[in-house]
């Protein structure tokens, strides 16, 4: 057997494991499928004025706001990634994985396609129930399938970075302490909730070296009928980088725990 | 200073070429200082059963670790299954299966799929990853449970399914971290069997670590008594038993003795005689033919005589000529210095 069948069939296996996990914790799956639905429509509501304001190019805050939600919640949903490794780590399961002979990429990858299933599946909710509030993707199926890619490179970077912070922290309580420290600040240094036109100078300025931003221009350009191709398309370059450091994070993060037992 | 020599070992079983697993002076010091290891040493013949020996935090775990790829070594070197374990810990994987001390199933699946996973790991696949794994759940008795979350499995089901684990993939060696630690006693029984056929009908090389005598006693083919990061003595049981040369002979008194009198009343039959309280214990080489002019000698200078037993030597009498304590002392004193 080849080694790379053999890395896609301990991928597989890795995966399935994690999304039966997922599904056989029904009031989870609820309450994951509910959550990002709420947002949409609580900001929708709180915020519906604003549209109004003169930077806005659409009259409808649920149109604009509908790619920063699947945004959102690709980032919130893979940043607690971290927290099954943790689980991992304290039953042992970790260190049976580490001493097979299982690659620590397809632990990881494994555990990333288990998260980005996750997040397709909501994102597929979120973009539906923001068409039947009246969002409008001008761009057509491109542009959506481009929304989603934005979202996934997003959640596989928040996902391995949070895999691999769970693998150095190893303590529950430092965990969530450090995401919430994270993701908060990172949604509301963006042009998330506001267009770039209405949004303070510095925040501006910030939001340019913020990934969470990268993925919302990204989805932001879908909406429109003509969409900036090429500045959607390095706004996902720099979306691939991100993620594939994180991968290297998370694939490092092993070597670090290993050295520590 | 490491301490690498074995004073026991035998000369034919020294340096043994074909052993399935080979130590030589492994070290490892712990980030903050602790030094889990100072220079262990033994060997282990294909096909038997070795039992490292010794109280929690003896170094037991740590040399586990790193015969199983998990741990590096500061120094010295280890070879299972004739793989180095620094240099090709990636060829060690595939020959091993290892039995952790804290059982390792994942709760949230059932267990067949915690045995197809694991076999999958290995590139089992198919028919054949199937087939292994109701072998192995008809062998471990835990068929009828197949189909539940190992999360409703009892303690002693849940460690059944970790050695199963280990043997998915039917490894050369198998490593076993404190396989009864928890148990209750049936259970502890049921382990016993299981790991004894292992070696006897399979010809697995077997490492079993355990803090309790009577396993070591039971189980091992050879072991090795590990106190303080070192081998302190290596052989089979009865060879370590028999170097005590002679019984244990225990005679409790109804008054605490004036210990030097008491030794000179009975200085002509027994040996090594300790006073602790109102405990007198000694040796004797035949110690029921000993016993009546123990006792005749003890009446006769006016101590009155409890209780005495006689007993074979144990490997707890092995570990307190090694180590200068009893075991359950150095097991006390490990618990403490944990807290």
């Amino acid at each position: 057997m080849s080694s790379l069948t053999l890395t896609a069939r301990q991928t597989s296996g890795i995966g399935v494991r994690h999304v039966r996990a997922l599904l056989r914790q029904p009031a989870f799956v609820a309450i994951s499928l509910v959550q990002p639905v709420i947002w949409l429509l609580l900001f929708g509501q709180l915020f519906k004025s604003v549209a109004h304001l003169p930077g806005f190019t659409t009259d409808s805050y649920i149109e604009f706001l509908t790619p920063g939600i699947v945004v959102m919640n690709a980032m919130f949903g893979n940043g607690w990634s971290g927290m099954s490794v943790i689980n991992d780590l304290d039953r042992g399961v970790m260190n049976r994985f580490l001493v097979s002979p299982v690659s620590r990429g397809a632990i990881i990858a494994g555990h990333l396609a288990n998260s980005l299933v996750t997040t397709l599946v909501q994102s597929l909710i979120i973009i539906g129930l923001g068409m039947w509030s009246g969002a409008r993707f001008h761009g057509g199926v491109g542009s959506v399938v481009l929304l989603l890619v934005a979202a996934l490179l997003l959640g596989a970077a928040f996902a391995t970075f949070s895999d691999a912070l769970g693998l150095i922290m190893r303590k529950e309580e430092s965990m969530i302490a450090a995401v919430t420290f994270l993701v908060l600040p990172m949604s509301f240094l963006s042009t998330l909730l506001m267009p770039s036109t209405e949004v303070t100078p510095w925040i501006k300025d910030v939001a340019a070296f913020n990934p969470v931003n990268w993925a919302v221009e990204v989805g932001r350009e879908s909406l429109n009928a003509n969409p900036h191709w090429g500045f959607a398309f390095s706004r996902l370059g720099f979306l691939v980088l991100l993620a594939l450091a994180c991968l290297g994070m998370a694939v490092r993060a092993f070597r670090s725990y290993q050295k520590s037992i | 200073m490491p301490v690498s020599a074995t004073p026991t070992i035998d000369p034919a079983s020294a340096h043994r070429s074909n052993a399935d697993i080979a130590v030589r002076d492994l070290t490892k010091t712990y980030r903050g200082g602790v030094k889990a290891l100072r220079g262990v040493t033994f060997d282990v013949a294909p096909g038997t059963v070795f039992g490292l020996l010794g109280p929690n935090g003896a170094g037991k775990s740590t040399t586990v670790k790193i015969l199983t790829t998990l741990s590096r070594p500061d120094a010295g070197t280890a070879v299972v299954g004739g793989v180095d374990v620094v240099k090709h810990p990636d060829r060690v994987r595939r020959l091993i299966g290892c039995v952790a001390q804290q059982s390792a199933c994942d709760l949230e699946a059932t267990g067949f799929e915690n045995l197809a996973l694991q076999g999958q790991l290995y590139g089992l696949h198919g028919p054949a990853l199937r087939a292994r794994a109701m072998e192995l759940l008809e062998r471990f008795g835990l068929a009828p449970a197949a189909k539940r979350i190992t999360k409703t499995y009892s303690g002693g089901m849940q460690r059944k399914l970790d050695v199963a684990m280990g043997l998915m993939h039917q490894p050369r060696v198998l490593f076993l971290d404190e396989p009864t630690t928890g148990l209750d006693p049936q259970a502890r029984a049921d382990m016993w069997g299981e790991i004894s056929r292992l070696s006897r009908d399979e010809g697995l090389t077997v490492l079993l670590t355990t803090h309790y005598l009577e396993e070591a006693d039971k189980l091992a083919d050879r072991l090795a008594i590990v106190d303080a990061g070192v081998v302190v003595t290596e052989g089979t049981p009865e060879q370590l038993k028999s170097e005590l040369r002679g019984d244990a002979v225990v005679v409790e008194l109804a008054d605490a003795p004036d210990a030097g009198a008491l030794q000179a009343a009975v200085a002509e039959t027994l040996r090594e005689v300790a006073v602790d309280g109102r405990t007198m214990r000694a040796r004797a080489d035949n110690g029921a033919a000993a016993l009546p002019g123990v006792l005749l000698a003890l009446e006769s200078a006016g101590f009155n005589v409890a209780s005495a037993t006689v007993a074979r030597p144990s490997l707890d009498d092995v570990y307190l000529q090694h180590t200068g304590r009893t075991f359950d002392a150095a097991s006390d004193d490990m618990k403490e210095n944990a807290r």
